[in-house]
Protein backbone atom coordinates (compact mmCIF):
# COMPACT_ATOMS: atom_id res chain seq x y z
CA UNK A 1 0.00 0.00 0.00
CA UNK A 2 2.62 2.67 -0.83
CA UNK A 3 -1.10 4.61 -1.78
CA UNK A 4 -1.31 5.37 1.84
CA UNK A 5 1.98 7.45 1.48
CA UNK A 6 0.85 9.32 -1.46
CA UNK A 7 -2.40 10.03 0.33
CA UNK A 8 -1.07 11.56 3.25
CA UNK A 9 1.27 13.45 1.11
CA UNK A 10 -2.18 14.87 -0.72
CA UNK A 11 -3.13 15.53 2.78
CA UNK A 12 -0.22 17.57 3.81
CA UNK A 13 0.11 19.78 0.86
CA UNK A 14 -1.29 23.11 2.23
CA UNK A 15 -1.88 24.32 -1.34
CA UNK A 16 -4.52 21.52 -1.27
CA UNK A 17 -6.31 22.93 1.17
CA UNK A 18 -6.68 27.22 0.08
CA UNK A 19 -8.23 28.53 -2.39
CA UNK A 20 -11.67 27.83 -4.71
CA UNK A 21 -10.95 24.31 -5.12
CA UNK A 22 -9.72 24.02 -1.85
CA UNK A 23 -10.74 21.69 0.81
CA UNK A 24 -11.66 24.37 3.14
CA UNK A 25 -13.85 26.36 0.69
CA UNK A 26 -15.64 22.82 -0.36
CA UNK A 27 -15.93 22.01 3.44
CA UNK A 28 -17.98 25.35 3.83
CA UNK A 29 -19.93 24.35 0.78
CA UNK A 30 -20.52 20.76 2.44
CA UNK A 31 -21.33 22.22 5.67
CA UNK A 32 -23.97 25.00 4.61
CA UNK A 33 -25.81 22.41 2.15
CA UNK A 34 -26.15 19.79 4.89
CA UNK A 35 -27.07 22.59 7.80
CA UNK A 36 -29.24 24.41 4.99
CA UNK A 37 -31.23 21.35 3.91
CA UNK A 38 -31.28 19.84 7.34
CA UNK A 39 -33.29 23.08 8.44
CA UNK A 40 -35.85 23.09 5.84
CA UNK A 41 -36.42 19.50 6.18
CA UNK A 42 -37.16 19.69 9.51
CA UNK A 43 -39.21 22.65 8.95
CA UNK A 44 -41.23 21.10 6.66
CA UNK A 45 -41.62 17.44 8.31
CA UNK A 46 -41.25 18.26 11.79
CA UNK A 47 -44.85 20.04 11.93
CA UNK A 48 -46.63 17.44 9.75
CA UNK A 49 -45.31 14.42 12.00
CA UNK A 50 -46.13 16.41 15.51
CA UNK A 51 -50.17 17.27 13.92
CA UNK A 52 -50.18 13.84 12.10
CA UNK A 53 -48.81 11.81 15.38
CA UNK A 54 -51.24 14.37 17.53
CA UNK A 55 -54.50 13.47 15.48
CA UNK A 56 -53.23 9.86 15.02
CA UNK A 57 -53.64 9.45 11.39
CA UNK A 58 -51.26 8.70 8.36
CA UNK A 59 -49.25 6.09 10.03
CA UNK A 60 -49.27 4.04 7.36
CA UNK A 61 -47.87 6.74 5.47
CA UNK A 62 -45.47 7.41 7.72
CA UNK A 63 -43.89 3.79 7.88
CA UNK A 64 -44.18 3.14 3.97
CA UNK A 65 -42.45 6.89 3.83
CA UNK A 66 -39.07 5.36 5.09
CA UNK A 67 -39.36 1.70 2.86
CA UNK A 68 -39.85 4.30 -0.38
CA UNK A 69 -37.24 6.70 0.42
CA UNK A 70 -34.63 4.15 1.01
CA UNK A 71 -35.98 2.08 -2.57
CA UNK A 72 -35.07 5.31 -4.77
CA UNK A 73 -32.10 6.33 -5.44
CA UNK A 74 -30.83 9.76 -4.80
CA UNK A 75 -28.58 10.05 -7.45
CA UNK A 76 -31.63 9.11 -9.63
CA UNK A 77 -33.54 12.03 -8.29
CA UNK A 78 -30.65 14.29 -8.84
CA UNK A 79 -30.09 13.67 -12.57
CA UNK A 80 -34.00 13.92 -13.20
CA UNK A 81 -34.27 17.21 -11.40
CA UNK A 82 -31.23 18.80 -13.06
CA UNK A 83 -32.65 17.54 -16.33
CA UNK A 84 -36.05 19.75 -15.35
CA UNK A 85 -36.11 23.38 -16.07
CA UNK A 86 -35.34 23.31 -12.00
CA UNK A 87 -31.45 22.34 -13.28
CA UNK A 88 -30.85 25.49 -15.17
CA UNK A 89 -31.07 27.36 -11.42
CA UNK A 90 -27.66 26.20 -10.10
CA UNK A 91 -27.95 24.58 -6.52
CA UNK A 92 -31.39 24.25 -6.51
CA UNK A 93 -31.91 20.60 -7.73
CA UNK A 94 -29.27 19.22 -5.21
CA UNK A 95 -31.37 21.29 -2.55
CA UNK A 96 -34.40 19.32 -3.74
CA UNK A 97 -33.15 16.24 -4.03
CA UNK A 98 -31.47 15.98 -0.50
CA UNK A 99 -34.73 17.66 1.57
CA UNK A 100 -36.62 15.21 0.08
CA UNK A 101 -34.36 12.53 1.49
CA UNK A 102 -34.13 13.73 4.69
CA UNK A 103 -37.88 13.84 5.39
CA UNK A 104 -38.34 10.02 5.85
CA UNK A 105 -36.14 9.89 8.68
CA UNK A 106 -37.73 12.86 10.25
CA UNK A 107 -41.44 12.44 9.44
CA UNK A 108 -41.39 8.68 10.86
CA UNK A 109 -39.32 8.87 13.83
CA UNK A 110 -41.17 11.28 15.13
CA UNK A 111 -44.73 10.12 14.10
CA UNK A 112 -43.33 6.91 15.99
CA UNK A 113 -42.46 9.23 19.02
CA UNK A 114 -45.96 10.87 19.09
CA UNK A 115 -47.97 7.36 19.03
CA UNK A 116 -45.58 6.40 21.69
CA UNK A 117 -46.54 8.74 23.90
CA UNK A 118 -48.13 6.71 26.89
CA UNK A 119 -51.89 6.91 26.61
CA UNK A 120 -52.81 7.36 30.12
CA UNK A 121 -50.76 10.43 30.69
CA UNK A 122 -52.40 11.65 27.51
CA UNK A 123 -55.59 10.91 29.10
CA UNK A 124 -54.87 12.42 32.07
CA UNK A 125 -53.84 15.59 30.54
CA UNK A 126 -57.28 15.71 29.14
CA UNK A 127 -58.91 15.53 32.41
CA UNK A 128 -56.99 18.04 33.83
CA UNK A 129 -58.54 20.38 30.99
CA UNK A 130 -55.94 20.53 28.51
CA UNK A 131 -56.78 22.04 25.75
CA UNK A 132 -55.28 20.43 21.87
CA UNK A 133 -52.38 23.00 21.88
CA UNK A 134 -51.43 22.55 25.31
CA UNK A 135 -51.83 19.03 25.20
CA UNK A 136 -48.94 19.00 22.08
CA UNK A 137 -46.67 21.48 23.43
CA UNK A 138 -46.59 20.59 27.07
CA UNK A 139 -47.09 16.85 27.15
CA UNK A 140 -46.64 14.62 23.69
CA UNK A 141 -43.92 17.35 22.71
CA UNK A 142 -41.48 16.90 25.83
CA UNK A 143 -41.74 13.25 25.72
CA UNK A 144 -41.47 12.67 22.34
CA UNK A 145 -38.61 14.58 21.76
CA UNK A 146 -35.66 11.58 21.91
CA UNK A 147 -37.39 9.98 19.31
CA UNK A 148 -37.92 13.05 17.43
CA UNK A 149 -34.13 14.28 17.95
CA UNK A 150 -33.05 10.52 16.68
CA UNK A 151 -34.92 11.26 13.45
CA UNK A 152 -32.69 14.48 13.28
CA UNK A 153 -29.99 13.00 14.10
CA UNK A 154 -30.16 10.19 11.60
CA UNK A 155 -31.15 12.83 9.08
CA UNK A 156 -28.40 14.87 9.58
CA UNK A 157 -25.90 12.03 9.06
CA UNK A 158 -27.42 11.06 5.67
CA UNK A 159 -27.38 14.85 4.90
CA UNK A 160 -23.73 14.25 5.29
CA UNK A 161 -23.50 11.80 3.33
CA UNK A 162 -25.87 12.51 0.38
CA UNK A 163 -24.41 15.81 0.09
CA UNK A 164 -21.30 14.60 -1.28
CA UNK A 165 -23.20 13.24 -4.18
CA UNK A 166 -23.78 17.13 -5.40
CA UNK A 167 -20.78 16.61 -7.02
CA UNK A 168 -21.58 14.02 -9.68
CA UNK A 169 -24.21 16.93 -11.27
CA UNK A 170 -21.45 19.34 -10.63
CA UNK A 171 -22.33 21.12 -7.21
CA UNK A 172 -20.20 21.81 -4.59
CA UNK A 173 -19.23 20.44 -1.59
CA UNK A 174 -16.31 17.98 -0.36
CA UNK A 175 -17.37 15.28 -2.97
CA UNK A 176 -16.09 17.70 -5.50
CA UNK A 177 -12.35 16.32 -4.53
CA UNK A 178 -13.34 13.21 -5.10
CA UNK A 179 -14.55 13.81 -8.66
CA UNK A 180 -11.69 16.22 -9.60
CA UNK A 181 -9.55 12.66 -8.22
CA UNK A 182 -11.30 11.21 -10.73
CA UNK A 183 -11.02 13.25 -13.65
CA UNK A 184 -7.36 13.76 -13.03
CA UNK A 185 -6.85 9.70 -12.59
CA UNK A 186 -5.29 10.45 -9.55
CA UNK A 187 -5.83 7.74 -7.31
CA UNK A 188 -4.15 9.67 -3.89
CA UNK A 189 -6.48 12.54 -4.13
CA UNK A 190 -9.71 10.41 -4.70
CA UNK A 191 -8.78 8.62 -1.94
CA UNK A 192 -8.05 11.38 0.32
CA UNK A 193 -11.14 13.02 -0.94
CA UNK A 194 -12.82 10.41 0.67
CA UNK A 195 -11.04 9.95 3.75
CA UNK A 196 -12.06 13.55 4.59
CA UNK A 197 -15.65 13.40 3.87
CA UNK A 198 -15.86 9.95 5.73
CA UNK A 199 -14.22 11.57 8.62
CA UNK A 200 -16.67 14.31 8.73
CA UNK A 201 -19.84 11.97 8.10
CA UNK A 202 -18.55 10.51 11.39
CA UNK A 203 -17.50 13.34 13.06
CA UNK A 204 -21.14 14.32 12.86
CA UNK A 205 -22.27 11.44 14.09
CA UNK A 206 -19.94 11.58 16.64
CA UNK A 207 -21.33 15.18 17.79
CA UNK A 208 -24.50 13.84 17.76
CA UNK A 209 -23.66 10.65 20.00
CA UNK A 210 -22.02 13.26 22.58
CA UNK A 211 -24.72 15.98 22.80
CA UNK A 212 -27.35 12.34 23.55
CA UNK A 213 -24.79 11.24 26.25
CA UNK A 214 -24.48 14.96 27.66
CA UNK A 215 -27.72 16.23 26.73
CA UNK A 216 -30.66 16.46 30.07
CA UNK A 217 -32.06 13.59 31.13
CA UNK A 218 -35.03 14.66 29.68
CA UNK A 219 -33.76 14.57 25.94
CA UNK A 220 -32.50 11.37 26.30
CA UNK A 221 -35.47 9.36 27.57
CA UNK A 222 -36.46 7.08 29.84
CA UNK A 223 -34.15 4.25 28.53
CA UNK A 224 -30.49 4.32 26.99
CA UNK A 225 -30.21 3.68 23.42
CA UNK A 226 -34.66 3.18 23.04
CA UNK A 227 -34.36 5.99 20.20
CA UNK A 228 -31.90 3.76 18.53
CA UNK A 229 -34.01 1.20 17.50
CA UNK A 230 -36.72 3.34 14.58
CA UNK A 231 -35.50 4.63 11.97
CA UNK A 232 -32.99 1.96 10.89
CA UNK A 233 -35.41 -0.46 10.39
CA UNK A 234 -34.50 -2.38 13.53
CA UNK A 235 -36.73 -5.04 13.84
CA UNK A 236 -38.53 -5.05 17.13
CA UNK B 1 -30.87 18.06 -46.13
CA UNK B 2 -33.36 16.22 -45.06
CA UNK B 3 -36.12 17.37 -42.22
CA UNK B 4 -34.97 15.68 -38.84
CA UNK B 5 -37.42 12.76 -37.76
CA UNK B 6 -40.02 14.09 -35.22
CA UNK B 7 -40.36 11.16 -32.64
CA UNK B 8 -39.91 11.29 -29.02
CA UNK B 9 -36.29 10.60 -29.55
CA UNK B 10 -35.84 13.67 -31.60
CA UNK B 11 -38.33 15.59 -28.97
CA UNK B 12 -36.18 14.06 -25.97
CA UNK B 13 -39.45 13.40 -24.48
CA UNK B 14 -39.50 11.66 -20.50
CA UNK B 15 -41.40 9.11 -21.69
CA UNK B 16 -40.23 7.15 -25.39
CA UNK B 17 -41.40 4.39 -26.63
CA UNK B 18 -38.53 4.61 -28.95
CA UNK B 19 -36.54 4.43 -26.80
CA UNK B 20 -37.61 1.14 -25.20
CA UNK B 21 -37.45 -0.39 -28.42
CA UNK B 22 -34.58 0.31 -29.52
CA UNK B 23 -32.12 0.63 -26.38
CA UNK B 24 -33.71 -2.72 -25.52
CA UNK B 25 -30.58 -4.89 -25.73
CA UNK B 26 -28.62 -1.93 -23.36
CA UNK B 27 -31.54 -1.66 -21.17
CA UNK B 28 -31.26 -5.28 -20.45
CA UNK B 29 -27.73 -5.80 -20.06
CA UNK B 30 -27.35 -2.54 -17.73
CA UNK B 31 -30.82 -4.33 -15.62
CA UNK B 32 -28.64 -7.82 -15.39
CA UNK B 33 -25.22 -5.91 -14.56
CA UNK B 34 -27.50 -4.31 -11.69
CA UNK B 35 -28.66 -7.65 -10.70
CA UNK B 36 -25.41 -9.32 -10.46
CA UNK B 37 -23.94 -6.60 -8.61
CA UNK B 38 -26.68 -6.55 -5.66
CA UNK B 39 -27.06 -9.84 -5.24
CA UNK B 40 -23.58 -11.05 -5.01
CA UNK B 41 -23.20 -7.93 -2.64
CA UNK B 42 -25.90 -9.22 -0.81
CA UNK B 43 -24.51 -12.47 -0.58
CA UNK B 44 -21.21 -11.77 0.53
CA UNK B 45 -22.66 -9.15 3.16
CA UNK B 46 -24.80 -12.83 4.49
CA UNK B 47 -21.34 -14.48 4.08
CA UNK B 48 -19.35 -12.05 6.43
CA UNK B 49 -22.41 -11.37 8.87
CA UNK B 50 -23.41 -14.32 9.58
CA UNK B 51 -20.08 -15.52 11.40
CA UNK B 52 -19.92 -12.02 12.77
CA UNK B 53 -23.23 -12.17 14.61
CA UNK B 54 -22.32 -16.04 16.25
CA UNK B 55 -19.14 -14.94 17.10
CA UNK B 56 -20.79 -11.69 18.87
CA UNK B 57 -22.88 -14.09 20.49
CA UNK B 58 -20.82 -16.35 21.81
CA UNK B 59 -18.39 -14.32 23.00
CA UNK B 60 -20.10 -11.12 24.56
CA UNK B 61 -16.97 -9.35 24.59
CA UNK B 62 -17.07 -9.44 20.81
CA UNK B 63 -20.97 -7.49 20.14
CA UNK B 64 -18.99 -3.89 20.95
CA UNK B 65 -16.46 -4.38 18.43
CA UNK B 66 -18.81 -5.83 16.17
CA UNK B 67 -21.30 -3.39 16.20
CA UNK B 68 -19.36 -0.58 16.42
CA UNK B 69 -17.08 -1.29 13.57
CA UNK B 70 -20.14 -2.31 11.31
CA UNK B 71 -21.91 0.69 12.48
CA UNK B 72 -18.80 3.04 11.69
CA UNK B 73 -18.22 1.19 8.14
CA UNK B 74 -22.38 2.09 7.37
CA UNK B 75 -21.83 5.61 8.14
CA UNK B 76 -19.13 6.17 5.45
CA UNK B 77 -20.85 7.73 2.70
CA UNK B 78 -20.75 5.84 -0.77
CA UNK B 79 -19.16 7.74 -3.11
CA UNK B 80 -16.16 7.81 0.04
CA UNK B 81 -16.67 4.53 0.30
CA UNK B 82 -16.17 3.49 -3.52
CA UNK B 83 -13.54 5.54 -3.69
CA UNK B 84 -11.48 4.10 -0.73
CA UNK B 85 -11.70 0.62 -2.26
CA UNK B 86 -9.68 2.43 -5.27
CA UNK B 87 -6.26 1.33 -4.00
CA UNK B 88 -7.49 -1.95 -3.12
CA UNK B 89 -9.45 -3.02 -6.63
CA UNK B 90 -9.22 -0.55 -9.03
CA UNK B 91 -11.51 0.38 -11.80
CA UNK B 92 -14.19 -2.88 -11.24
CA UNK B 93 -16.88 -4.48 -10.46
CA UNK B 94 -15.36 -6.49 -7.48
CA UNK B 95 -14.90 -2.75 -5.85
CA UNK B 96 -18.50 -2.22 -6.25
CA UNK B 97 -19.73 -5.60 -5.10
CA UNK B 98 -17.33 -5.42 -1.75
CA UNK B 99 -18.89 -1.85 -1.11
CA UNK B 100 -22.12 -3.04 -0.75
CA UNK B 101 -21.65 -6.07 1.23
CA UNK B 102 -19.88 -3.69 3.83
CA UNK B 103 -22.50 -1.47 4.09
CA UNK B 104 -24.96 -4.31 4.45
CA UNK B 105 -23.25 -5.60 7.28
CA UNK B 106 -24.54 -3.51 9.77
CA UNK B 107 -28.34 -4.14 9.01
CA UNK B 108 -27.58 -7.89 8.73
CA UNK B 109 -25.45 -8.56 12.05
CA UNK B 110 -28.31 -6.20 13.91
CA UNK B 111 -30.77 -8.38 13.04
CA UNK B 112 -29.23 -11.89 12.99
CA UNK B 113 -27.74 -10.76 17.03
CA UNK B 114 -31.76 -9.42 17.36
CA UNK B 115 -33.34 -13.05 16.26
CA UNK B 116 -30.80 -15.25 17.84
CA UNK B 117 -31.89 -13.19 21.00
CA UNK B 118 -35.71 -13.18 20.73
CA UNK B 119 -35.28 -16.96 20.63
CA UNK B 120 -37.57 -18.24 23.29
CA UNK B 121 -35.89 -19.94 26.57
CA UNK B 122 -38.10 -22.88 26.53
CA UNK B 123 -37.27 -23.95 22.96
CA UNK B 124 -33.70 -24.34 23.75
CA UNK B 125 -34.00 -26.00 26.83
CA UNK B 126 -36.55 -28.60 24.91
CA UNK B 127 -33.76 -29.17 21.76
CA UNK B 128 -31.29 -30.01 24.98
CA UNK B 129 -33.66 -31.73 26.68
CA UNK B 130 -34.43 -33.58 23.27
CA UNK B 131 -30.35 -34.25 23.32
CA UNK B 132 -29.35 -31.57 20.42
CA UNK B 133 -25.96 -30.78 20.65
CA UNK B 134 -24.78 -27.43 20.36
CA UNK B 135 -24.65 -27.22 16.51
CA UNK B 136 -27.50 -29.29 15.73
CA UNK B 137 -29.18 -26.56 18.20
CA UNK B 138 -27.73 -24.03 16.61
CA UNK B 139 -29.14 -25.01 12.78
CA UNK B 140 -32.02 -26.87 13.96
CA UNK B 141 -33.98 -24.54 16.26
CA UNK B 142 -32.37 -21.04 16.85
CA UNK B 143 -31.39 -19.93 13.34
CA UNK B 144 -34.93 -21.09 11.71
CA UNK B 145 -36.57 -19.26 14.65
CA UNK B 146 -34.22 -15.84 14.09
CA UNK B 147 -35.47 -15.90 10.33
CA UNK B 148 -37.99 -13.36 10.50
CA UNK B 149 -36.24 -10.96 12.34
CA UNK B 150 -33.24 -11.59 10.34
CA UNK B 151 -35.16 -11.50 7.19
CA UNK B 152 -36.08 -7.60 8.31
CA UNK B 153 -32.67 -6.73 7.94
CA UNK B 154 -32.15 -8.89 4.81
CA UNK B 155 -35.01 -7.33 3.01
CA UNK B 156 -33.57 -3.32 4.49
CA UNK B 157 -30.12 -4.23 3.08
CA UNK B 158 -30.90 -5.76 -0.26
CA UNK B 159 -33.48 -2.67 -1.25
CA UNK B 160 -30.70 -0.21 -0.21
CA UNK B 161 -28.02 -2.60 -1.93
CA UNK B 162 -30.23 -1.58 -5.38
CA UNK B 163 -30.33 1.86 -4.65
CA UNK B 164 -26.91 2.43 -3.78
CA UNK B 165 -25.26 0.04 -6.75
CA UNK B 166 -26.03 3.61 -8.56
CA UNK B 167 -23.37 5.44 -7.75
CA UNK B 168 -21.10 2.64 -8.87
CA UNK B 169 -21.30 4.63 -12.02
CA UNK B 170 -18.66 6.60 -10.91
CA UNK B 171 -16.39 3.58 -11.14
CA UNK B 172 -17.78 2.24 -14.66
CA UNK B 173 -19.39 -0.92 -12.91
CA UNK B 174 -23.12 0.90 -11.66
CA UNK B 175 -25.40 -1.17 -13.77
CA UNK B 176 -28.49 0.89 -14.45
CA UNK B 177 -26.74 4.10 -12.55
CA UNK B 178 -24.74 3.85 -15.58
CA UNK B 179 -27.35 4.97 -18.38
CA UNK B 180 -28.30 7.75 -15.97
CA UNK B 181 -24.30 9.07 -15.64
CA UNK B 182 -24.57 8.58 -19.10
CA UNK B 183 -27.95 10.26 -19.91
CA UNK B 184 -27.11 13.11 -17.25
CA UNK B 185 -24.02 14.17 -19.47
CA UNK B 186 -26.20 13.96 -22.51
CA UNK B 187 -28.97 15.06 -21.55
CA UNK B 188 -31.20 11.95 -22.62
CA UNK B 189 -34.60 12.30 -20.36
CA UNK B 190 -35.86 9.11 -21.63
CA UNK B 191 -32.75 7.10 -20.49
CA UNK B 192 -32.89 8.81 -16.86
CA UNK B 193 -36.20 8.02 -16.53
CA UNK B 194 -36.47 4.66 -17.57
CA UNK B 195 -33.12 3.87 -15.94
CA UNK B 196 -34.29 5.27 -12.37
CA UNK B 197 -37.74 3.38 -13.02
CA UNK B 198 -36.35 -0.18 -13.17
CA UNK B 199 -33.99 0.62 -10.13
CA UNK B 200 -37.34 1.34 -8.02
CA UNK B 201 -38.93 -1.37 -9.57
CA UNK B 202 -36.04 -4.09 -9.04
CA UNK B 203 -36.15 -2.76 -5.00
CA UNK B 204 -39.75 -3.59 -4.98
CA UNK B 205 -39.66 -6.73 -6.58
CA UNK B 206 -36.26 -7.82 -4.29
CA UNK B 207 -38.62 -7.09 -1.42
CA UNK B 208 -41.59 -9.10 -2.30
CA UNK B 209 -39.23 -11.75 -3.35
CA UNK B 210 -37.44 -11.85 0.11
CA UNK B 211 -41.09 -11.38 1.86
CA UNK B 212 -42.14 -14.79 -0.26
CA UNK B 213 -39.02 -16.42 0.44
CA UNK B 214 -39.26 -15.69 4.32
CA UNK B 215 -42.88 -16.89 4.29
CA UNK B 216 -41.79 -20.14 2.73
CA UNK B 217 -39.16 -20.70 5.38
CA UNK B 218 -40.82 -20.53 8.23
CA UNK B 219 -44.19 -22.39 8.06
CA UNK B 220 -44.98 -22.71 11.47
CA UNK B 221 -46.00 -19.03 11.15
CA UNK B 222 -48.75 -19.42 9.00
CA UNK B 223 -52.01 -19.88 10.87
Amino acid sequence: MSTLGDVWAWLSTGAHWAGENGVWHRFTEHLLLTVGCLLASCLIALPVAVTLGHLGRGGALAVNLANVGRAVPTFAVLVLLLLTPLGRHGDWPTFIALVLFALPPLLTNAYVGMRGVDRSVVEAARGMGMSGGQLVWRVEVPLALPLVLTGVRIAAVQLVATATLAALVGGGGLGRIITAGFNLASTPQVVAGAVIVAVFALLMEAVFEAAQRLGPAWVRGQAPGQGRKAGRGRAR
Amino acid sequence: MTAPPDDCLARNDWICGDYLATRRHILLDAVLQHLHLTVVSVLLGLAIALPLALVARRWRWAVGPVLGLTTVLYTIPSLAMFSLLLPLYGLSATLVIVGLALYSLTLLVRNILAGLAGVPEEAKEAARGMGYGPLRQLLAVELPLAVPAAMAGLRIATVSAVALTTIGAIVGHGGLGNLIYAGMNSYFKAQVLTASVLCVVIAVAFDLLLLGLERLLTPWRRV
